[in-house]
């Protein structure tokens, strides 16, 4: 475990002293500067209009939706370029020999990693999703219910496309690895479509074939059930990103999270067969 | 030989059709200063891959402090300098001896003891806390030495340890090597530079298109002696009676006789015999083969430059 830890604190130091940290950071402070100044001034007009408890609340529900479906994009963007070239672009450059000469296992070298960006991406994950709900709460006095389930959903998303981006990086290049991880969020994101238009429409194949998208790549379902957790009460968003015609099921959880464990196991093998 | 660290049997590495290893069979023992030479394309940074389990062996085993091959044993005890040395290099000399002590499980003041006292050996000291960035190519190959030496291992693996290192650097690796067989550490050193070789060796192979071709052992008693005579007459009868001293037939060109010898202590008996046939000789010249001549000869004609 030690090692491991070692490993895990040299990721950090690497992202703290390559200004990884600082840059993220400040893309995220940006989104919320403009998120912030655009709550402002629909709180300010509710509260001019003075609208219905009900309106400003169904209000105050989708635009913390939209702005937990950018917390979450970026959560994901991060999650996947993080550790996009860890593992390729050390073999390359032939750092990662001087690593595996030593007395450690290659999982343990890959765990190490793993636990570092899963650290970093919980970090970002906290400052931009957390800073959404802060902007809700303190500009328009909104807490939205059932959150502590939602933003599990939206990270396990996170963790699934950090997951494959590092096992993507034990057998690819990096600009091959970046394709692919962010052609499976683009699946998703096409998939989850497919089934809700597909619901929509009563067509029994194009939602058929939407949800084995969906199970090839289920990030997008996990956004979409942590919608509709956020929101149970409010209609008329099944067609649009910020919620389902067809809930996503517990079983697609469970998939989501095996997917994420076998994305892992498929990065140490990968890893440990990897001539360095 | 002392007690074998590193053998391996039959080693073979191919990639796809290319074969980079066909057999690499050698034994190492402990306390040696092992020379691995071949010309570029070899195989030999294939070989230190195969024998660091950096990379599996398509067929063949080894032992290396005897652990098989890729065993995490097999590695508690060894230190590596990969050609072209690459580290993080937003790490400073210091932050990257102590990341790759507790690699090995080393912790607290024991490393930080360590730590200096190898900043200092490479004489790092004044630059310990700059980041690796900003260190020259010298430099950086003797951060990369520092910390093969971090874990004090049994067994080092140097590949091209003193390129891009100017005299003095060259002299420093020389003195750590020398330090590191007084203390019975066996050194596995890959170089190209035949007279770093020749200097600090005690055996040398040589190694071409992924097979072992050759030995040679470096120290007094090995036949590398040659010696040049000019003498009058320099008949048959003169040749098959020197044939009796040399470690191989002589050879006469151009009025000169050049033979190899098995040891100098024959020189003397040679001249003895020369005047004693009544052998006119205008001249004697002994001289000892360079490892660049062993070098180009064991390679054969048909090997071209890398």
């Amino acid at each position: 475990m030690r090692r491991i830890l070692t490993i895990a604190q040299l990721t950090f130091l690497e992202a703290r002293r390559r200004k990884i940290v600082p840059a993220v950071l400040g893309c995220g402070a940006l989104f919320l500067l403009v998120y912030g100044v655009a709550l402002h001034f629909v709180a300010a007009k509710l509260l001019e209009e003075n609208a219905p408890f009900l309106q400003r609340t169904a209000v105050y529900q989708i635009i913390t939706l939209a702005g937990l479906y950018v917390a979450n994009f970026l959560t994901i963007a991060v999650a996947v370029l993080l550790p996009v070239d860890t593992l390729s672009g050390e073999i390359s450059s032939g750092v990662m020999q001087t690593v595996a000469s030593k007395p450690l296992h290659r999982a343990e070298i890959v765990l190490g990693k793993w636990l570092a960006f899963l650290a970093m991406s919980a970090a970002y994950f906290a400052f931009t999703a957390g800073g959404v709900l802060l902007i809700l709460r303190v500009t328009a006095d909104h807490v939205q219910p059932h959150m502590p389930v939602a933003l599990s959903l939206m990270f396990l998303g996170a963790i699934l496309m950090m997951s494959i981006s590092l096992a993507g990086g034990a057998r690819l290049s990096t600009v091959s690895n970046a394709i692919v991880a962010f052609a499976f969020y683009g699946i998703a994101f096409i998939g989850g479509w497919i089934e809700q238009i597909g619901t929509m429409t009563a067509s029994h194949s194009a939602r058929n074939i939407g949800t084995v998208i969906s199970l090839v790549s289920p990030v997008d379902s996990l956004w979409r059930r942590a919608a509709v957790e956020m929101s149970p009460g409010l209609t008329g968003l099944q067609f649009s990103p910020f919620g389902a015609s067809n809930v996503p099921s517990n079983a697609m959880i469970v998939w989501a999270v095996a997917f994420t464990a076998v994305a892992l196991a498929l990065a140490v093998q990968a890893f440990r067969r990897r001539p360095l | 030989m002392p007690e074998p660290v590193i053998e391996t049997r039959s080693l073979r590495k191919a990639f796809g059709s290319n074969v980079a290893v066909g057999d690499l069979s050698l034994s190492v023992g402990r306390g040696e200063v092992f020379g691995f030479l071949g010309p570029n394309g070899a195989g030999k940074t294939t070989s230190l891959k195969l024998l660091l389990g950096l990379i599996e062996p398509t067929a063949g085993s080894g032992t290396v402090l005897g652990a098989r091959l890729g065993e995490r044993r097999a590695r508690e005890r060894v230190g590596f300098l990969p050609e072209h040395f690459r580290f993080h290099d937003c790490l400073t000399g210091r932050e990257l001896l102590r990341v790759h002590g507790r690699l090995f499980g080393l912790r607290g003041a024991a490393l930080e003891t360590r730590i200096d006292r190898l900043l200092a050996r490479v004489d790092l000291t004044d630059a310990a806390d700059r980041q690796i960035k900003t260190y020259s190519k010298g430099m950086m190959q003797r951060a990369g030495l520092a910390q093969a030496l971090i874990n004090e291992p049994h067994v080092v693996f140097l590949d091209e340890p003193t390129s891009g290192l100017d005299p003095l650097g060259r002299v420093l690796v020389r003195s750590v090597i020398d330090e590191l067989r007084e203390r019975g550490t066996t050194v596995f050193l890959n170089s190209h530079l035949l007279g770093e070789v020749e200097a600090t060796c005690d055996r040398v192979v040589f190694f071409k298109r992924g097979r072992v071709v050759g030995e040679l052992a470096l120290d007094a008693a090995s036949p590398v002696l040659e010696i040049e005579l000019k003498v009058d007459p320099a008949d048959s009868g003169v040749l098959e009676g020197l044939a009796a001293f040399g470690a191989k037939a002589p050879e006469a060109h151009d009025g000169a006789v050049r033979m190899q010898l098995a040891n100098e202590q024959v020189v003397p008996d040679i001249a003895r015999w020369l005047v004693g046939r009544g052998v006119a000789i205008y001249e004697l010249k002994s001289r000892r083969k360079s490892l660049e001549e062993w070098f180009i000869e064991v390679m054969g004609e048909d090997q071209r430059p890398g």
